[in-house]
């Protein structure tokens, strides 16, 4: 099986993995990274999502064999612990339930304010919309994203 | 008004105590039943066995409180509320509490817990009784310390006072009260007098989630483990005929394929490699049976309805007799389709099975009936199975069956490996407990302009409405009222769904008594406060609801909505509902664009007795609501032979962050026992926004999801 180089969270690290396999399961199964969720592997309920290269990507849809040099940040090496105004606007608001999609939410909403530092509402709601929350955290996903934006400026 | 506790239980087999070795004092005690331990709770707080006690509280010498919760999360708050209750007796501040989760790996005990919406409900007494009887314990030992009597100490966030001004704190006398005799009556505090419950407390868990740190059952692992990926029969009714593993075998990393039932499974050294593996095996499968299509099931459901083999749940008066005298009869259908949970985690489960025991571990919210059925499977003595849980990404339902976990232990079992059974999201949804499809037909007598009989009748797939469901409203408030149920028998299996059964049937009741009010030419309000007014004063002891609360309810919506004065282009519908002991009105807002309506916003009231967490209430509230909105509007799930015709995300709609509406909550004040929030939110979001949309479009909608059916006609009976 081929060796890759991967840069994580400013770390490098090298694993064994079939060509094929895709990031997610690398950073979970591989390296014991388990912040980034499964939840459909089709890309589309988010869960899953990190950076690279500061974009917000699936990691179920990106191989391994993809991804090496690029810059790869997931939730664990957002911030230490957990000081981004992001994770600290989820914070103050309370967002979670269940929790499980969250990491996902969060990596989403950072990528995005970093594109759109001062969106409106309506803005919010259409980026924050790739990302399924099964428990309908939304009404406060789309508050903690305002929030954040008011902390990130 | 004091509320003076004195137990049904001897309060010496509800809680225990010990002074632990380390210093401090340590109480053992159960979140939802007394139990009766006769042993000690440890004295190295690293030994805690939660099998004596599901939980304790070990307060240190500095005075600080750790409170060990056993459950994990599911999602709807309790790890925060259940201990609120406790500290808020105890007495201390809240940032001096830490919860703390229970050891994951502790080897011989079955944890209980209670579902959802109950767990507040039945901890209320018992969690305030722990409290106060640990602070009733401290009282006392500082009194004996002072040589004055303990009913002239008084405390205040930790601290001990007595009538000369001297004050020990918690920590002072943890290692005396900790040897004293446990009380038997305590005091509780005054509702008026709380300090932590009816604040706002951020979820204890918030910290680890933000960071990614929170371990879920997927994220469960253990030394030496196979992940393995399970083919199952693609229709339901559809048994495994012959499989060819030769290449999946081939797979660098596939550690074997473990045939068991009519399913197999492909064991591997991590989860992709056991998915691959899945997708090459090549199994071939037979049909003795026919097929069930939604086409066919809607049918029999329709037959069912205009048949005779109902078995009657409530019968007051003489429905037959009230319709035979009419000046006229509505009657109406309301249909919907099974409906998948899609919890974000995927079910997943680990399990060891050796000659000794069956261990298994994940995410189930009934980890004791799981394990006496893993032991019935594997014909194995009870006490040699353990089933440990871990946080849950959601529940919905379907984390309270075990089927998972079964298939767990079996692979276990044959493999003679410990293996993780994940189901891919295709799997997840296509191995479902669906809830079944149903159907309602409901009519109602009219004679000189009053509602004079009203019949309910259900055909559902597998199961039909549990036992308290006819005793709700509007039971009691018609004079002939009639509920009957029928049911086809599927091979699709179907369970519980959030607030099962009601999350359809308050649809169908709220369109209908909407469309009554329009037949009878009254305000849709006053019709329902009409009918609660016959309820009160009912000797009737089967009538589940208060028609009190219900009216309240009612009244703070239309206030807070500013029903019927809702600015041009905002159209609003109403909603009012009881079930999981809570009352609920919901006004659903409107708007059409581009002649598609859009649920721009529901204001939601709750009457769920006392808000213990107002902050993590809301959270729930906020999520019923939208859950309810969501599948109202887009879920559907059909089969076609026996296949389930959605398998991921692609191609079923749940609804994002862009088609929430925005929730607003009211409480109505109480200081009646609290009652859950889980579920009881989500039933009258559909018959809000159904009822909006009718004001909107002038569209009634009897079909779920509502974006495929505007366009029905009435189907009268």
């Amino acid at each position: 099986m081929p060796i890759y180089n991967l840069k994580i969270n400013g770390q490098s690290h090298s694993v064994e993995a079939d060509q094929d396999t895709p990031l997610l399961w690398v950073l979970r199964d591989h390296l014991d990274m388990v912040g980034t969720k499964f939840g459909c592997g089709v890309g589309q309920c988010g869960a899953c999502t990190i950076h690279v290269d500061d974009s917000a990507t699936r990691s179920c849809l990106l191989k391994v064999s993809m991804v090496e040099d690029m810059e790869i940040t997931t939730i664990e090496g957002l911030s230490k612990e957990g000081t981004h105004p992001v994770q600290q606007a989820w914070k103050e608001i309370d967002v979670p339930q269940c929790g499980y999609c969250q990491a996902g939410q969060i990596m989403s909403a950072v990528a995005f304010l970093k594109q759109n530092p001062k969106p409106d509402t309506s803005e919010i709601r259409d980026a924050m919309s790739g990302n399924i929350c099964r428990c309908a955290s939304y009404n406060r996903i789309e508050a903690a994203v305002a929030l954040a934006a008011t902390k990130t400026n | 008004m004091k509320d003076v506790i004195t137990p049904s239980i001897s309060r010496r087999s509800f809680i225990k105590t010990s002074a632990l070795a380390g210093g401090g004092m340590l109480i053992g005690f159960n979140l939802f039943q007394a139990c009766k331990p006769e042993v000690a709770p440890p004295v190295d707080i690293s030994k805690l066995n939660f099998n004596d006690f599901n939980a304790f509280i070990k307060i240190a010498d500095n005075g600080m409180v750790t409170i060990f919760s056993p459950n994990p999360e599911i999602g709807q708050g309790v790890k925060t509320s259940m201990p609120m209750l406790i500290a808020e007796e105890l007495d201390v501040l809240w940032d001096r509490v830490i919860v703390a989760q229970g050891a994951l790996d502790t080897k011989n005990f079955t944890r209980q817990v209670a579902g959802g919406s109950q767990s507040l409900r039945q901890g209320w007494e018992p969690l305030r009784q722990t409290g106060a009887t640990a602070r009733q314990m401290l009282i006392n030992a500082a009194a004996a310390k002072w040589g004055v009597n303990p009913s002239e100490c008084t405390t205040n966030n930790g601290v001990i006072s007595n009538a000369n001004g001297d004050t020990l704190g918690y920590g002072d006398v943890v290692k005396t009260a900790a040897t004293l005799e446990i009380p038997e009556n305590v005091t509780l505090k005054d509702p008026k007098d709380f300090k932590i419950i009816g604040k706002d407390i951020p979820n204890v868990d918030v910290e680890k989630i933000i960071t990614g740190a929170s371990l879920y059952g997927m994220d469960y692992k253990e030394e030496g483990m196979l992940y393995a990926s399970v083919l199952r029969p693609p229709a339901f009714g559809q048994k495994l005929a012959s499989c060819d593993d030769t290449e999946a075998t081939v797979i660098d990393g596939v550690h074997s394929v473990v045939k068991f039932g009519d399913k197999i499974a492909v064991l591997a050294k991590d989860t992709w490699t056991a998915m691959k593996g899945k997708k090459a095996l090549k199994a071939s499968w037979t049909t003795d049976t026919q097929l069930e299509s939604t086409e066919g099931i809607e049918k029999a459901l329709t037959d069912l309805l205009n048949g005779n083999k109902f078995e009657t749940l409530r019968a007051d008066g003489n429905v037959k007799k009230a319709f035979a005298q009419a000046d006229k009869v509505i009657e109406r259908v309301y249909e919907s389709p099974f409906l998948p949970h899609n919890c974000m985690e995927p079910m997943n489960f680990f399990a060891e099975v050796t000659s000794d025991r069956a261990r298994l571990v994940g995410p189930i919210q009934t980890p004791a009936g799981t394990a006496r059925r893993v032991a019935r499977l594997l014909e194995r003595d009870p006490e040699e199975v353990s089933v440990e849980m871990t946080r849950m990404g959601g529940g919905f339902g379907r984390r309270l069956y075990g089927d998972f976990a079964l298939e767990a232990a079996e692979i276990s079992k044959i493999s003679q490996k410990p293996i993780k059974v994940v189901y891919s999201r295709e799997d997840d949804m296509s191995a479902g407990i669906y809830r079944p499809a149903i159907k309602y037909k409901i009519s109602a007598s009219i004679k000189d302009g009053a509602i004079t009989g009203y019949h309910l009748k259900e055909a559902s797939v597998n199961s039909n409405m549990y036992g308290l469901i006819p005793n709700f409203f509007p039971a009691g408030a018609i004079e002939n009222y009639q509920v009957d149920v029928a049911n086809y028998n599927s091979k699709i299996t179907t369970g519980a769904w959030r607030a099962p059964y009601t999350n359809f049937l308050s649809f169908a009741e709220q369109s209908f008594f909407d469309e009554l009010a329009e037949v009878l030419e009254v305000d849709t309000i006053k019709l329902r406060l009409d009918l609660l007014q016959k309820v009160k004063g009912t000797t009737d002891e089967r009538i589940q609801y208060s028609p009190e609360r219900l009216e309240n309810v009612i009244k703070v919506a239309v206030d807070k909505s500013g029903w019927g004065k809702a600015k041009s282009g905002v159209y609003q519908g109403f909603s009012a509902y009881y079930c999981h002991n809570t009352h609920v009105a919901e006004v659903a807002e409107v708007v059409l664009q581009n002649d598609a309506p859009v649920v721009k916003k529901v204001i939601c009231v709750v009457d769920c007795g006392v808000v213990v967490n107002p902050l993590g209430a809301k959270n729930q509230i906020e999520g019923g609501v939208i859950d309810g909105v969501g599948h109202a509007m887009y879920g559907d799930f059909s089969f076609k032979e026996g296949v389930p015709q959605d398998q991921n995300f692609t191609t079923y709609r749940l609804i994002r962050a862009n088609e929430a509406p925005l929730v607003e909550t009211y409480f109505v004040d109480s200081d009646i026992a609290p009652t859950g929030l889980g579920e009881p939110t989500l039933p009258p979001a559909g018959g809000a926004v159904a009822n909006a949309i009718k004001a909107a479009k002038g569209i009634r909608i009897y079909k779920q999801p509502f974006i495929k059916n505007m366009d029905t006609k009435a189907p009268l009976g």
